[in-house]
Order: structure tokens, then sequence, then C-alpha cells
């Protein structure tokens, strides 16, 4: 049996569909359910292997990006939520979806940071780290390239060594953690999935340089693309791997160029879905 | 009690949007800002305790890593002084604007518990440092930081929340005296009174239609009510009615056709009754193509096509051009709504967005913006602002658009959004049945955007922007993106009989246009509103965004609700049709509303219009014909300047200028705010060649169902199947239209059709849309252009066999400045072209691939240079023969086409805006290769006779093509009995070498100077 995933459809998400397909392309069994119908009792995450949160605007992003899907997620789905983690079922947050993820503090998620300390309001999330508003200071659609990092405890990159090229579309995507402790930390466990990258024959040429916009396309410190938790089952991104799973989506399809594709990422979550039981 | 809350950044963190401000304020020419922070605000009323507080600012209203908030309770006095050293302005909403913000954080408070919130709304504090006196900071609030329209703003003093005074919770109709429900006597009035009861109400209705409505009442024994009369006005408004290309128009002017270009022989002037210029030009364009692949055209809410066996693809075109001028951002937010609902309204997933944009200078000197326009570049900026926010928020591709630039677009911008939608055929329902339910899904009514058909029928002037800022509004894409979702699930369920969007005209245009054949009874206390205190007549015409009205069986209207409930959607019943031919409108008990739907809809007399056309000034400049035999006689016969030195001679001086006009240069910082990549099916990008920067031809889809379909075959067992796209572009070239609109109109049309062939749609599977912006059409000169421009859109539909789907007219695009003069924008028409792929892997981009490729060009070049970019950016815009109509370019396209799908094709790109010269350097910098061409190889009339005509004219029907050498032997026998040659080829270094007709070289350059140009703003 093709493992079922659940994509969650937040009011406002949009990009819903791509997220289904490429796990149908992956090899799983996509279904997307409103977080009404979470609510509601009428889905049950636990029946689900894996779940995506895909990308769009939820609720509209209006008090910032995925502020109130997060809110959503820990006072609509909480323990569940928790519970599907704790199992060690994938988890994979698509740029709203990865906005979303770690404003609720399920990612990185590292394990004895002290909550916030410097504010004079008793925070109710642990949330380490932020996707915050582009330096360039508006909305890109740009094409990127993504570098798996050896190392990783991230299940949806393990074993990938080839750079993704796909579409970042956001505006709000520039990673920066709360502090340099945490940046720290975040790196030491290997919690950095992905980064940005120059492309391939152009990094061979500057490797040691750091990589500048538009390589980067947002200002996220250390180049960071997507990050994992401790235990790698949950993975969020800001880039759009759903939206380079067959080649002709390539934009430079036109002279020849190919692969990069993003299908991987999904591949191995659904395998690893499949497995973890 | 009411709180305010400000969140600012943390010390030491850049922020982006006060940098972007600052680079904004710098624009406009406010000098002298030398910071500018920005902080959110938000204002909270209600029940509130300390532990509330703490946990809204904790949960709901700042980023803690990022940012901090302090809070403190909004007292009567006391409030604190501004800044020592820095001015501070505070922008709120005016009330009743739709405040998504506030709507997100009422819902944010609801999910994390706390239930004491009763109100809320946001609002923006800006700091500014620097040296700055009070008017300067007056100038920047007003120039860039609130827009009047839909705001307020206070300098040095603490905003005041717009709930306070919104008239909200209790606020009855009666309170301020005039009635609930008014009949105005119209029975006895003579034809002084008729006109000023339409003048006072802004009815828009010309004496003609007030006889008519008068009759109506006379015959009903009885006085009609404002319920009544407004409907009727926005029913037989200009924007839904379209009168004037209903009209008889008595039109004096040469037959149809291109004129003579010498004065010898000057087609005679001849008198011609037009019976309704979209009967007689435009629908019969469509009749005459008679293609069996049309499945709907001008009857719905978009045209509809075939794609294949299983889909149908929607379009549609709209404007937004007046709201867009008061308030760019909300103004185009809505446009792309509007239009998107379009397509929901034909049953129709949205797949991709167009844009096509017309803005004045963006470096117009402050001294020379009419009173009360807004500047050309914060209009250009709010309007991209607002396109990028619905698009991206609904999840939609904006995918092509152009920019023009003119000073005629000042106080009139033009903002044209299209929208593209796919559905299975046969499963859009039309058809309402006796005893369906009336039902109105989405956002709920408020008092916003009143009288919005009836406003953008009419011309604007200063004080426009004062009186008309109710029918100005801002989207809540999000609304209608689940709007979206409920309706594909309920039309995939078969749940609703007909669907139609709220538009203009509200709810009252459409139920009345679906209640067209049966009638309808209506309950407008039933209509969930935003406030309460809203007359029945302001129910009924409220053009509130992100509605949909469906005509649901009483059977499946409990599962209908279920799909909307579970989707976030509001749904309410507000009556049935009937079946009895009138459209009946209750409020409670009273009857408020009676009318027979046939008046509503046929009684509207039609209107006797006068037109006239004369060829101009155009024809001649001082005895000569501009571009003849090298003898210019353009300015004064004066020769065109570049940095102060006569330039004829140093033709690569005028490529670098040609390449940074606004029409040409690149648009990548434009298209890239835009999510072009969304629902994964843009094959042919926006931005195309191997720098992704290069200005595509044409986008070409594959819808995201259509895909899967495919790459879910067995890649193993079934070869390669062809998969169809759907390639998107336009045609437009105003510059051409003070010279002859009838060939403006051709070249509209033909560089549409040639973009989408350019990329590899095919020539006999293109569907047009025309959509004209003009001026007021009860001026004969302006209708007598527009006459002439809808002449050549008939002839070029029928010349490429292209069938009109869909079009849309906005007229009226007048400014009547303080000083009384008119600003008439330059006839506007924008051709959108749709056209079929067959194969979407035999698609075409438009940069070089290969050093070695061989460069052809296919089409005559004839030398018009009128309208041309060459001699508008040399101080010459309106003489000239403009562009004529090519001869025999559907079959060239044909064969072009057949090339295509062969595969003998490597990069093809059309030659319009700066002529071949232009487009060969495109197709270099999108590909990062040199090339070289030789004119003399070119195909030219002897009017084409200079070098500079060959490289710069924007003759119709070329385009420029790369083919490997292997394969120009088969590409130019497919091309036989055409105006083809090769005229260059790709180099392997970043030269731009162009040599003359006498073998010179004319154009020596690379990529680096041309690339610079390009970018440039």
């Amino acid at each position: 049996m093709l493992p079922p995933i659940l994509i969650l459809h937040a009011t406002g998400t949009n990009r819903d569909r791509e997220a289904a397909w490429a796990c149908e392309l992956a090899g799983g069994a996509p279904e997307i359910v409103h977080m009404n119908q979470l609510l509601a009792g009428e889905r049950r995450l636990m029946d689900y292997r894996m779940l995506v949160l895909p990308g769009g605007f939820s609720y509209g992003d209006d008090l910032g990006a995925g502020k109130l899907w997060a809110v959503a997620l820990r006072h609509g789905l909480g323990d569940g939520l928790e519970a599907f983690v704790a199992a060690g079922r994938p988890v994979l947050g698509i740029c709203n979806g990865f906005q979303a993820l770690v404003k609720a503090g399920l990612l990185p998620a590292l394990r004895d940071m002290e909550p916030l300390s410097n504010l004079s309001i008793s925070p109710s999330t642990n949330q380490q780290a932020t996707l915050t508003r582009n330096d360039s200071g508006r909305f890109e659609c740009r094409w990127v390239y993504l570098q798996p990092q050896a190392g990783s405890p991230c299940v949806f990159t393990q074993g990938l060594h080839e750079p993704i090229y796909c579409p970042v579309a956001h505006g709000e995507g520039k990673f920066v953690a709360r502090d340099k402790a945490t940046l720290a930390a975040i790196e030491a466990q290997g919690l950095v999935a992905l980064r940005y990258a120059r492309e391939p024959h152009a990094a061979e040429a500057a490797a040691a340089e750091g990589v500048e916009y538009p390589w980067n396309p947002n200002g996220s410190q250390n180049d960071i693309a997507g990050v994992c938790n401790p235990a790698g089952n949950v993975f969020g991104l800001m880039p759009h791997p759903e939206d380079h799973i067959v080649p002709h989506q390539h934009p430079r399809a036109h002279r020849g160029e190919h692969g990069c594709l993003g299908l991987p990422l999904f591949v191995n979550g659904v395998r690893y879905a499949a497995e973890v039981g | 009690m009411i709180y305010r809350v400000e969140v600012s950044l943390r010390p030491g963190l850049p922020d982006a949007r006060g940098a972007a401000l600052l680079r904004q304020a710098e624009a406009l020419g406010v000098r002298g800002v030398h910071s500018l922070a920005v902080a959110d605000l938000y204002f909270l009323a209600g029940e509130l305790d300390e532990d509330a507080l703490q946990r809204l600012v904790a949960e709901l209203l700042h980023d803690p890593v990022v940012e901090e908030a302090l809070w403190r309770p909004v007292s009567a006095g006391a409030e604190p002084a501004a800044p020592a050293d820095a001015w501070s302005v505070e922008v709120t909403l005016l009330p009743g604007v739709t405040d998504s913000v506030a709507e997100s954080l009422m819902a944010g408070a609801a999910m994390i518990g706390v239930h004491g919130l009763r109100r809320a709304a946001s609002g923006r504090r800006y700091t500014l440092t620097g040296d700055l006196s009070e008017v300067d900071v007056h100038r920047v609030a007003r120039g860039l930081l609130a827009n009047e329209v839909i705001q307020r703003y206070w300098v040095n003093r603490p905003a005041r929340p717009p709930f306070l005074e919104d008239g909200r919770d209790g606020a009855s109709g009666e309170a301020d005296g005039a009635p609930w429900v008014e009949v105005i006597p119209l029975r006895e009035a003579d034809d002084a009174g008729l006109l000023a009861i339409s003048q006072a109400r802004r009815l828009a209705l010309d004496l003609a239609e007030m006889r008519a409505i008068q009759a109506y009442f006379r015959a009903a024994a009885r006085e009609p009510t404002d319920v009544e009369l407004e409907m009727l006005a926005q029913t037989w408004s200009e924007h839904c009615v379209h009168k004037t290309f209903k009209a008889v128009i008595e039109y004096v002017g040469p037959p149809p056709g291109p004129v003579e270009p010498t004065s010898a022989h000057r087609s005679p002037l001849a008198a011609q009754r037009i019976d309704g210029l979209l009967k007689t030009y435009i629908r019969a364009a469509t009749e005459k193509v008679a293609k069996p692949w049309v499945r709907s055209a001008f009857v719905d809410n978009a045209g509809i096509v075939a794609y294949d066996d299983r889909f149908d693809v929607a379009f549609k075109v709209e404007t937004h051009n007046h709201p867009s001028a008061l308030e760019p951002f909300g103004g185009a937010n809505t446009g792309v709504g509007g239009v998107v609902r379009d397509i929901i309204g034909v049953s129709a997933r949205p797949i991709a967005n167009t844009d096509v944009l017309f803005f004045g200078p963006r470096d117009l000197p402050w001294e020379q913006l009419p009173a009360g326009v807004l500047h050309p570049r914060r209009i250009a900026d709010g309007v991209v602002a607002g396109i990028e926010d619905y698009g991206n928020k609904m999840g939609i591709p904006t995918v092509n658009g152009a920019i023009f630039t003119d000073p005629g677009y000042t106080a009139n911008p033009l903002v044209f959004c299209g929208c593209v939608g796919i559905l299975p055929h046969g499963s859009h329902r039309t058809q309402p049945q006796p005893g369906d339910l009336v039902v109105v899904i989405g956002g709920r009514t408020g008092r916003d955007g009143l009288r919005g058909a009836t406003f953008s029928s009419m011309e604007m002037d200063h004080q426009t922007g004062e009186i008309a800022s109710s029918a100005v509004q801002i989207g809540h894409p999000i609304h209608e993106k689940q709007v979206l979702e409920a309706v594909l699930q309920a039309r995939d369920e078969g749940l609703y009989n007909a669907i139609t969007d709220c538009g203009a005209g509200g709810l009252s245009s459409a139920i009345g246009e679906m209640a067209k054949a049966l009638g309808a009874v209506v309950h407008l206390e039933r209509a969930p509103l935003k406030y309460t205190g809203l007359r029945p007549w302001e129910i009924w015409l409220s053009e509130a965004q992100e509605r949909m009205v469906l005509a649901v069986p009483p059977a499946r209207w409990p599962r209908f609700q279920a799909i909307c409930a579970g989707l976030d959607v509001e749904a309410t019943a507000l009556g049935e049709f009937t079946g009895d031919g009138r459209l009946r409108i209750f409020y409670g008990e009273h009857l408020v509303g009676d009318v027979d739907v046939a008046f509503l809809h046929d009684g509207i007399p039609q209107r006797q219009l006068r037109a006239e056309w004369r060829p101009g000034q155009w024809s001649m400049v001082n005895g000569q014909w501009p571009m003849v035999n090298g003898r210019w006689s353009m300015a004064n016969g004066q020769w065109p300047m570049v940095n102060g030195q006569w330039s004829m001679a140093n033709l690569t001086e005028v490529l670098v200028a040609l390449l940074g006009m606004p029409e040409t240069r690149s648009k990548e910082p434009v298209v890239r705010q835009y999510d072009h990549e969304v629902q994964g099916g843009t094959v042919v990008k926006p931005l195309v060649g191997a720098g992704n920067a290069g200005p595509g031809d044409a986008a070409v889809l594959i819808p995201l169902d259509v895909l899967r379909r495919a790459a879910s075959g067995e890649p193993s067992a079934v070869k390669r199947e062809a998969v169809r796209g759907i390639a998107l572009a336009v045609g437009a070239n105003p510059f051409y239209t003070a010279l002859d609109p009838y060939c403006m109109a051709w070249a509209a049309v033909d560089e549409a059709v040639r973009n989408v062939v350019a990329v590899g749609a095919d020539p006999d599977q293109v569907s047009l849309l025309d959509n004209f912006s003009w001026g007021n059409p009860n001026l004969p000169d302006r209708l007598g252009s527009l006459v002439r421009c809808v002449q050549g859109c008939h002839d070029a539909a029928v010349a490429y066999a292209a069938p009109f789907i869909s079009g849309k007219d906005s007229l009226n695009n007048e400014y009547t400045g303080a000083d009384g003069q008119k600003h008439a924008i330059p006839g506007t028409l924008v051709i959108s072209a749709l056209g079929i792929v067959p194969d979407a892997g035999r698609t075409v981009t438009m940069d070089l691939k290969r050093a070695g490729d061989w460069l052809y060009i296919v089409g005559l070049t004839r030398g018009e240079l009128g309208g041309s970019s060459w001699l508008r950016r040399f101080g010459a815009a309106a003489v000239g023969v403009p562009p004529q109509p090519p001869t025999d370019a559907l079959d060239l396209y044909r064969r072009l086409h057949r090339a295509i799908r062969q595969g003998l094709v490597q990069a093809c790109h059309d030659c319009s805006e700066g002529g071949l010269a232009v487009a060969a350097a495109e197709m270099a910098l999108a590909g990062g290769l040199g090339l070289e061409l030789r004119l003399a190889a070119v195909p030219r009339t002897a009017e084409a006779d200079s070098d500079a005509v060959v490289a710069f004219c924007e003759s119709l029907g070329r385009l420029l093509v790369a083919v490997r050498p292997s394969a120009s032997d088969a590409f130019e026998a497919l091309l036989a009995g055409h105006p083809v040659a090769r005229i260059g080829r790709v180099r392997s270094d970043n030269r731009i070498v162009v040599t003359g007709l006498g073998g010179q070289p004319v154009i020596e350059t690379d990529l680096t100077a041309v690339e610079k140009a390009w970018r440039s703003e």
C-alpha cells in the first residue's frame, strides 16, 4: 500500500496541489485535507504517514508570514501534532509551511534552549528562529540552487549530493536565528539541511567565498535555505522543490539543461514514511 | 477600554521596509530625509485584562526573534509628545475601508482563547529624521505614506483608531434624517428635472434613458424607489451595458482599409451608418472566422475555447483604470480580483494572470503634475504591488504583460488585468431553474464600492478623489481563494445550475443578470453585512469584493452549505428564482423594488452618436515624407540628437538609447515581484535565456491537471505523447493611434498573434480578446478614432482567421484639471492572444542558443517609421507613416509554425518596438552571445532605403529566427515564396556587429554596453 500523506490545506495556502503531485510522483498517496476537517475530527492526523505543510499565504499572512497558522497548529492540533512528530513520522514544511513550523517552535526545536528571556512578556512559544523580510524589501520569484549538507540528520536530504534547482517565491524568507548561540547550535548539530549555493560551475570558481545575492535570494544567515529538527524527521525550507519535479519545468530546458530536480526530497520523505510505520 | 500596541524591529536590525521607502522618497524628489523607520500599530478594544493583552501581543502581534512590542491605553488626553529630534507620521485606514489585518487579528484572538476583544484596527507609524520642515513631512506623508482616498495620517500626533467613528453597531439609516427607502418623484418631472435627478444622484443617465424610465413608471402608475432607480442606473451604465459599442453611429471617415500614403491618392471620406460597433465589426469577425473550437464568445463572464477533447480554456481581460488612478494598490488589487471572479464565474480554475499597464513618465517633474493627480511613479509602484498582492496570494502565476509610458497616461493610467482558467468540458452550467435558491457566497456586504459602475463611466476631474472614495476598495484575496475552492468542489459535485460574479453593480447586476429569463424574489435583510445601518439600496448596489452568486437547487443546498463551511466560506440564501419575469426585492416585509426583468435588460434606448476621423497631419511634414530617400523632414528639419550630438550617423548610440526606453528596457525587477511559477505549469517563462532574464515573447503553460495526466503515463510502454500547452501574449502600440487607429489595430493584432506563434502556438488555433480604453465617446473625434480602430480589429482578425472571444471597453478616460484643461489618453487597444500549442515539448524561446547558428529574418521590411521608438526617442512622436497591414502574414506564420514543429528553429523573436536591431540585441542579451547582421540582405521595399530605416523601422509581420546551419535547407524550403533571408549569424564572443547597406559597419558594440542601457531605470 502506498503511504498515505496528508497535505494540510489552511485557508490561504495555495501550493497544495503541486505538493500533492510531487508526493504522488514520489510514490505516496496524498490527500489534501483542510485544517477544519482535522479540527472537526473528519480526518485523523495519525492515519497518515507523512504530513506536508504547503506554500501560500495562510490566513493572508496579515500578522506576519505563517504566524496565524503557527497559532492554529499549536492551539488546534497541539498534542496530535506533537505525537505525530514524536512518533518519528516525517513532516515537511515548504515556504509558508516552513514559516509556520518555525513560528510554532517545531523547527529547529533545539532541546534545552532557554525560552526567550529578553522580553517583558511571557513567551508561550519556544520560537528559536524566524523568517523575516527579505533584504531586498520585496517579494521575489527566482530560481535558486540548493546544496544538500552532508552530515545533517534530515531524512529528506539523506544521500543527496547533487544540488537542487527550484524557485523561491516569497517576501519573508530571511532565516534569522534568535541569537548567536542558537545559530551555533543549529550548525553544530547539523540541522542545516540545505544551503543556498551558486550555480554549480560558478561554485567551483568561487568555492571559498560566501554566497551573495541573488544566489542567496533573501539574506538568510549562513545561506540557510532549509533546516530540520535534531531527530531529522521535521524539515522545512523556503524554496519550492515541488515546482521542479519534471524536466520541462527547468527554466533553461530550451537550452538543453536538465537535472537538479526537487523530486528526490519527496522520494526520500515518502520512502522514510513507508519505513517508519 | 482601547489599547494601542506598537511593534518595531529590535534595535540594530536592518529595516528593509524603511530602506525601500527611503529610496522611494528620494525618487519622488523629497530630499533631506536621513532615515525612515517603520513600525506596525494595532488598536484593540474590549474587555482585556493584562494577561489577555500579554497573550495577544506575545502570540499574535509580534515576532519575538526580531521585533519588540510596547502597549498602552489610548487615553483622551495626555498623549506622549512627539519624538524630540524626529518626526512621526501615523497612518490608519479610513472608517469602513477593508482592514484584513484586523480581521486576522480577531480570528487569531479567538484561536488563542482571548474572547474579550471586541474591535481591532491596524496602522503604521513612520519615524523620519533629517533636515525636514513640517511642509516636507506632509509632502512625504501625502506623496508616499498615506493615500487620503482610503487612509488618514497624523504628524507628530498619535493616530486614532478608525472604528471609533465608523458608525457601526447601532447607527441606523433614520439617524441622519433620510428615510430608509426613498421614493423619487419622477413621473411629473420635465426634461430639466429628469437631468437634475440623474445629476444629483450621480446616475450617469442621459435624457433619453431618463425618459424611458419615466415612461416605465408612468405606465406602472407609481414613482420609483431608490432601490429601483439605482439598479437601473447601474444596469444601464456604460460599464455594464456598453452602450457606446451598441449605439447607432453616424460616421464620417475613409472606408475601412489603409489610407493611401500620399495626399494625391487620399481615400475619399464617406458617411457611414454603423448599427453597433460590437455587432458590425467585432462579432462579425468572429462569425466570419467561424472556428469550431470556440465554445462561448461574448455571452458569458469570459470567452471559452476548446483546449483538448476533455478541457476548455476561459480567458477574460478587464480594465480597472479609474480606481487605479485614485488608489493604485487597491485599484489594481481589486482589478485582479474582479477578473479572477469572471473566470470563477465560468466555473473554471484560474491558471494564469496577465497585466498590461500604461503610465505617465516615471521622471515627470512635479511642477508638471496636474492638480489632484498622483505621481506616475507612485501609481506605477502601487499598481504593481496591488497586482502582486492579489495574484500571489491567490496562487495564480502572473506570466505575461507589458508596460507603456506616455505623458497622456499621467492623469489616466490604464490597468488591464487578465485571467485564464481551465475547466472540464461541459462542467459549466448556465441555466437557473425556477425554485433554485439565490445564494451569495464569500465576503460580506458593506458600504464599500457604491456606484462603482457609474463612477467608472464618468470623466474624472481634480475633485474626483474626494467624492469617489467609496468607489475605491481594498481586496481580500484569501476570501476569494476559498470561494474558488468551494465553487470548484460544488461544480464537480453538480450542486448549482448557474453562477456569476458580483462585480460592478453588486447584487443588483449579478442577480438581475441571472434572473434575466426567469425573475426572482430577493430578501435583502438576509444578506450578511459587515456592519449594520445599510439602507436597502446600499445592500443591493454595494460592490463589496469577493462575492459570487449561484443558483442552487433546494435539494443540493445542505451539501453546498457543508462544503462552504468546511472552507471557511460564508453562504447565504437570499431568495429564489421564480419564473414570473419580475425582479421583486424585499427588505423584511416591505417590497422595496419590483421591476420587469425585460425592461431592466432591454428597456435601454439605443444611443445615437456622431463620429468623424480624418487622416491627419501625419501624412506630411514640411511637404515631405519623413523617411523617404533619407530626407528627414521631421522636427523642423532637424536631425535626431543623442547627448547633444547629431546622431544620424551613429546607429550604435541609437541602439543603446532605444534599449533604455521604457517599453524596451528590462522588466525583470517587476516580473520577479509576481510569482510566475506557482501551479508548476509555466514551461515557457516570462523571463528566458542563459541568465533567466530575457524578455520572452509569450508564456506557455501546461495546466497542472494536464501535466499530471501526461507525466503519470507509463514511460516505458508509451512513446512521448505530445502535451498541449497554452500560449499567452499581448499586442499593443498606442503610439500609432494618433497616426492611424486602423493601422494601430492591425499592429496590435499582428503583434499578439506573432508573439504566440513565436513560441510555438498553432496560428490556426489563436483566439483574441479586444480591450479598448478611450476618451469621451460623445466627442465625435474621440469616437471617430475608436470606429476606425474597431474597423482595423475586424479586418485584422479576419485576415488572421483569429476570432474575438471576449472584450471590454473603458471609455471616458479623460481628465479635466483644476485649470479647466482636458487631458485625454491616447486611444489604447490591448489585444490579448491565447494560442494552443500542439506540443509543449516543441516550444521555442527567444535567446540565442549556440555560436554559429544562422539568423534569418522572415517578413518584409517596408520602411514605415511613424510612431516608432526611434522617432519618439528623438522627439518626433506624431509624424510619419505608421506600420501598414502586412500581406500574407497568416501563411507565413503557418509555415514558420511547421518549422518549429519540425524542430528546425533554435530561437525566435518578434520585431516590434525598436525594430530589427532591438530584437537582435535582445536575443543576444538573453543568450549571452554576440551576433552579426547584414542589413543589405534584409528583404525590403524601396522605402526602406537607409541603414537607419532598415535597422529601426517597425514593419509588422516580421520575426528574427536562429537556425542551425544543418537545418537551413529544410527551413528555407518551408518558407519558400515568402520574404525570408539569411542575414547573419551568432558569434562566439559578445560583440554585436551590424553592417549597413553599403557593407560598412554601422553598429559596433558588445553585450556589456547594451546590457547597461537595457537594465537602466
